[in-house]
This record gives structure tokens, sequence and C-alpha cells, in this order.
């Protein structure tokens, strides 16, 4: 198993509270991988240290080394936009870019730098073909994104995000707002995406981590409890709090 | 109040309450229209609005320099003070740390505050004179800084707290995951605001430019004090104007003796008000048009 992202002693405070606890993770390739535990429990922040996102918040102190590939983002030269561009991120509650379907989609191609309408009609309808909305929006394309119900615009920011061509996808509880079927729908799209992508996903859902887990990471309170395989983890789980998490009896 | 606990009785005084606002522009209206009669029956429509013909004695009132001073006065001023306040409103919420917003706040809160005519004395203390003895003179123009420009730049100072005020509370109401969603795409911080957050902000952003032009619009004693007050057709932004809430002010009450100057008069404020309500008549319907697209 070949990791593609490697986190060694992350800490991070906000202010006076430490949110995350000397995180050690090697995140495999290609494989689903699902971060699970209570809220408050750093999941979301961790996710936002992948794809620095964390930057934008204030007062954040945060050491350690994040490899990607190699290279640790954390402490890079290289430029921050382009390591974002590595990794899509599709957030717990659908946000359109406020322009239309079509636009929402070409803006990730554009503002890197393709102008080219040829490639962009192109990726435009192949990444909505990806998500299976091609069929529902052809005819629609240049009404403004908003108007699609929430489960559509989820799979427009998926579609959106895919159009950049990352190597890795963020999801933090992508499903938290859908509809089961369009849940489904997302889930049954992450588990083919895991061919070409590495994916990471936050939820506190288990029955969606059995569903769709590679490999499962649970944290408490800021720090990993455990993590491994889905199977290691789900069916012989080490650590009792894991054990009373899986049986619901936690608190 | 036992009464009000009846539904239907409720209901009547609700819309009974909603009736007194609505009607509120609407009797203004029919008023200003009513005592301008008389100068609407003495004049031709054309002639009160695009002739500079004013001759009071004669019974001739050509409207079209005070207007042309008053629109001019006004865009200079949202010139002036729209790109500062939307400039400061991006610095303020996009790049600054939050605490500079908490400071700020009751800084403009102040600022809008002040009553007009310190405006107006502060105009005559500081930018008559600084017109008159380094702007002009630059531009190799001489002036004794009464001008369209004083008036222009103190009116954009009245307005920049109000016009700064609509635009913090924008661009601070668009959800921060709207940015971090095209962040995350790769685009950088300023392709972001370009793209995205004026986007987003742009019905609100007329919004505000149309409230600081009505505010503008009928300024009166802090522009009348510092803008010159000579009814002609201003050659540059160095001479003189006179805009029609200073020719209302000035005059009102003044020179009433003679025929139809007070029917005149309320016609000046009949002008004003319409231009008000077609500029916020324009906003809406760009506003409604531009939702149709995002």
């Amino acid at each position: 198993m070949k990791s593609k992202i490697s986190i060694q002693n992350l800490n991070l405070s906000i202010g006076k509270n430490q949110i995350l606890k000397n995180i050690n993770l090697d995140i495999p390739e290609n494989q689903v991988t699902i971060i699970l535990g209570p809220s408050g429990c750093g999941k979301t922040t961790l996710l936002k240290c992948l794809n620095r996102l964390i930057d934008l918040e204030e007062n954040v102190t945060i050491t350690g080394s994040i490899f990607l590939d190699n290279e640790d983002i954390l402490h890079t030269k290289s430029d921050l936009p382009g390591i974002r561009k590595k990794m899509g991120l599709l957030s717990q509650r659908p946000y359109p870019l406020p322009m239309n379907i079509y636009d929402n989609i070409a803006y990730g191609l554009r503002i890197n730098g393709i102008h080219n309408k040829h490639i962009i009609r192109e990726s435009v309808e192949h990444n909505l073909k990806q998500v299976n909305l091609w069929d529902e929006v052809q005819h629609r394309l240049k009404e403004p994104a908003s108007r699609l119900s929430i489960g559509q615009q989820q799979r427009l920011c998926l579609a959106r995000g895919l159009a950049v061509k990352p190597e890795i996808i963020l999801a933090d509880e992508p499903t938290s707002a859908l509809d089961p079927l369009s849940s489904t729908a997302i889930e049954k799209k992450f588990v083919e995406l895991k061919e070409e992508y590495t994916l990471v996903m936050v939820t506190h859902i288990l029955r969606q981590a059995r569903r769709i887990a590679d490999y499962v990471v649970f944290m408490y309170l800021g720090e990993i409890v455990e993590h491994g395989t889905a199977d290691e983890f789900f069916n012989h789980p080490k650590q009792e709090k894991t054990k009373a998490y899986l049986e619901g009896i936690f608190n | 109040m036992r009464f009000l606990k009846n539904e239907k009785v409720l209901n009547v005084f609700l819309y009974l309450f909603l009736g007194i606002i609505l009607a509120m522009p609407v009797l203004l209206i029919v008023g200003l229209l009513f005592k301008s009669e008389s100068v609407l029956h003495a004049n031709s429509l054309s002639d009160l609005l695009f002739s500079t013909e004013w001759k009071p004695f004669q019974g001739k009132f050509g409207f079209y320099s005070y207007i042309y001073s008053s629109v001019l006065v006004t865009m200079l001023a949202l010139l002036i003070s729209v790109p500062i306040c939307l400039f400061a409103a991006i610095y303020l919420t996009q790049y600054a740390k939050s605490v500079y917003l908490k400071v700020i706040q009751p800084v403009i809160d102040i600022l809008a505050g002040i009553p007009s005519i310190i405006f107006g004395v502060w105009g005559i203390l500081v930018i008559v004179p600084l017109i008159s003895h380094y702007v002009a003179p630059f531009f190799g123009i001489e002036t004794a800084g009464y001008s369209i420009l004083a008036g222009a730049v103190v009116l954009s100072v009245m307005i920049i707290p109000f016009i700064l005020n609509i635009l913090l509370e924008i661009f601070k109401s668009i959800s921060k995951e709207l940015p971090q969603a095209s962040i995350a795409l790769g685009a950088t911080k300023w392709q972001t605001i370009k793209y995205v957050i004026l986007r987003k902000a742009f019905p609100g952003i007329v919004s505000s430019v149309v409230f600081g032009m009505s505010r503008a619009f009928g300024e009166t004693i802090a522009v009348l004090m510092v803008v010159g007050n000579v009814a002609q057709i201003p050659k540059s932004i160095f001479e003189p104007g006179y805009p029609l809430p200073a020719l209302i002010a000035n005059n009102y009450g003044e020179m009433l003796s003679i025929p139809n100057y007070d029917s005149a008069l309320m016609f000046a404020s009949l002008i004003l008000l319409v231009i008000v309500l077609l500029f916020n008549l324009a906003a809406r319907m760009l506003i409604s048009r531009y939702e149709t697209k995002i």
C-alpha cells in the first residue's frame, strides 16, 4: 500500500486551544480514507490542513509536516494555489459559485489559464457526465447554478472540483445536507473515483463509513485514537474507545 | 388593547399603518405637483428642464444649469467615494484582521453622525483653500476655490460612512465557504474577490451606490457653503455651480413676491425627487435583471 499523504507530528492550536494533538498518519493512494469521530474532534481542521485552507483562519499556530508525494506542503515555497489545485474539496453544503452552471465548471479551468473554448466545453460535458448530472442539465447550462436542487448542486460542486484534475478529493461530510438518493449517488461515485483519485472523507455517519471505507481513522478530542484498514477497524478494533464508539455506547 | 385580540380589527390596523407608509411618497409627489402647477402652466416642460434662461422677473424659469450642477456634483462625489469605500470594504472584510473591523465600526458611526453644517465649515476652512492654492494651480487654473470640485469633495466625505457601512454588511453576509470553494480550486485570493465575491455582492454594491447617490443629491447646506452658487454651466470642475437644493434653500422665503417663484421652487423639489426616484428604479431593474443570471 503506497501512501499519498504522510502527516507527521502535526500539532495545531487556534489561540490557546489546541485543536490537533500530535497527528501521525499515512493516507493510502487510490483508496477511500474515512475520518470518523464525534463533532468537535478536529476532523474538519485536519482536512483544512491538507489543502491549506487553514491559512485563512486567524491566530493559528501549526507545527509538524504534511508530505504530499515527498513535498512538505506545510513548509513549501511553491505556490499555494498549485497545491490546492491538486486537492478537490467537497464541503458540507454545496456552495455553487455565483454564475451559471457552465461557468461553474469552466471557472476552475479559466483561473488556471485555460481559455480554449473547445477544451472548456469538452471538460464541462465530460465532468458533468462523470457525476451523472449531464442528462439533467444539458439543456439549461446557462441557468444560474443556484436554481439546481441541493443534491444537484453537490454533484455540480464535485464536477467543478474534478475539472481542475486534482489528485486527491477531500470531502467534509459531503452528504449531510442531502436526501438519501443523492447521498447514495455521491457515495457510489466516490467508490468509482478511487480508481483515479485518492479520497479523504470526513463523516460522522458510521454506516456510511462501513459502506465505502478502505481505510479508517478514528479521532477523538484532537487525537487519533486508532487507524487501520476497514476490516481491521470495524471487525477487530484494538482500542476500548473505538469499540465503544462502534457499539454506540460512546459519550 | 383587548380589542386588538380580535384578528379582524388587528388586520385593519396593520393595513392602516402600512397604508400610511405607502401613502407618504405619493402624497409628497402629489403635493409638489399641485404646488408647481402654475409654473408648469406658464412654461413648457422642455423649457423648464432644458433651458438655462433663469429670469424670474420675466417669468422665465430654466432649470438646466441647476440640474446640471446637481448631477455633476453628485456624480463626482460618487466617483471619489465609491472606489474608496469599495477598496476599504474589501480590505476590511477579506484581508485585515478582524480587530480592524471592530475599531473602524465606531469611527464610521461617528462620521455618519456629524451634522452637515460641520462638513460645510470644514469645506470652507480646508477644502476651498486647498483647491484655490494647490490643486487648481497645479493644473494651471485660477479659482477662488468655491467650486463643483469643493462641493464634490465635501459630499464624498459625507456619504462615505453610509456607503461603507452598507458595503461592509454586504461583504460580511457572504458566507466564508463560498470564497473557500474558489480558493480550493486553486484560485488566488484576488481572483476569488474579483470573480466570486464581487459578483455575489454586485446587487448590494449597486444598492449602496444608489443610496449614497440619493443622499448626495439632496444634501443641501454643506454643498451650498462651498460650491459657489453661480447659475451657469460650469466648463470645468474648478468653476462654481448651483445645485438644486442650494437654489431652494437660498431663495425660499426670500423672493416669494415674484410671481410663480414659489411654484418654481416647488418644481425644483419635484425634479429632485423624481431624479432620485428614477435612479432607484433603474437600480432595482439592474439588480433584478442581474439576479436572473447568477
